[in-house]
């Protein structure tokens, strides 16, 4: 009981540190003007509609790089530390009916979801990272439903590597052509169609397969290696 | 002014389910409360004009981050629903 009052005690004082200084922070007034330069700029230069995605692949396409390493690495090492199975483990009993009829219906949808919110990153809210997460749902729900039957990680290492290197390769091509590194390629298009924003489309589809191959690999080494705890 | 009453039912809400979280002896009831939290924000980014940073929150922080803490509790050996405790008592 102690234990719990001390933790609802630092939830209230972290509670009151965050209030005194969201209290002195002046919202709703912008003193940089970069914002409102990219707000006007953004869709005549890039060719994107969905701003947030110029921003995030053309302007900034550098630090999305760094978000992808990021990711693989705590991926890496989470699969590394905890991937293991544990000693004496033996495979999760199959699941129910309802488990294994909502998988067979969740399966297609969420392969239709995840690709659309990647491919029309460029155009509507969304992109590779959030339809990449969609594209591992769709992979580790079988998984759960059917233990026995696990798609290959050879498999999904492949396609997790040809997607970063096809990132870093559009990024090179821009080199070649005397631009910046990941500058965007191929022209702007008609703003608002599916094939417009140059290279935008390729960079966000690599960023999508790579997050999902990844994510998918370790969630399905992470209930590989649990056991029903011995109880 | 709807608005204003949205946000501060989604508001009583992540605090609530915030404080069930800390209070809840079922572990994986806590795992589901956390969940809300994230899912109240992502509605929060909605209003705000945000729908890229709410797909992100709802699909990483209410999805995967659930589903890593829940897988977790398993590996701790701590995933106990209570149909199994009453289980377990009675063997």
């Amino acid at each position: 009981m102690l234990n719990r009052t001390g933790s609802l005690l630092f939830a209230g004082g972290f509670a009151f540190l965050l209030f005194v200084l969201v209290a002195g922070l002046p919202f709703g007034d912008p003193s940089m003007p970069v914002g409102h330069h990219v707000l006007d700029e953004a869709a005549d230069v890039v060719g994107a509609a969905n701003i947030v995605t110029s921003i995030v692949l053309a302007y900034r396409g550098i630090d999305t790089l760094g978000e992808l390493s990021i990711l693989f690495a705590a991926a890496m090492a989470g699969g590394l530390i905890l991937g293991h199975p544990a000693g004496g483990a033996k495979p999760a009993p199959p699941a129910g009916f309802i488990l294994r009829a909502g998988a067979d219906l969740l399966f297609p949808l969420l392969i239709v979801v995840g690709l659309y919110i990647i491919l029309h990153g460029h155009l509507t809210p969304g992109g590779g990272f959030q339809g990449g997460v969609v594209l591992a749902a769709a992979f580790v729900i079988p998984v759960l439903a059917r233990p026995g039957q696990v798609p290959s990680h050879t498999a999904l290492a492949v396609v997790e590597g040809l997607a970063g290197a096809a990132f870093i390769a559009t990024g090179l091509a821009a080199l070649y052509y005397d631009r910046e590194f990941l500058a965007p390629l191929l022209g702007q298009g008609r703003l608002g169609a599916l094939v417009s924003a140059g290279t935008l489309p390729i960079l966000y589809l690599a960023v999508g397969l790579k997050v999902g191959a990844e994510l998918a690999g370790l969630l399905i080494r992470f209930t590989e290696a649990d056991a029903p705890p011995p109880r | 002014m709807t608005m204003a009453w949205i946000i501060v039912l989604m508001v009583v809400l992540m605090l609530a389910s915030a404080v069930a979280a800390l209070v809840l002896r079922n572990f994986l009831g806590a795992v589901a409360a956390t969940s809300v939290v994230s899912l109240g924000v992502s509605v929060l980014f909605v209003l705000l004009r945000a729908p890229d940073v709410a797909l992100t929150e709802a699909a990483v922080g209410a999805g995967l981050g659930g589903f890593l803490l829940a897988l977790a509790l398993q590996r701790l050996g701590l995933w106990r629903l209570e149909v199994q405790e009453a289980a377990g008592d009675a063997e």
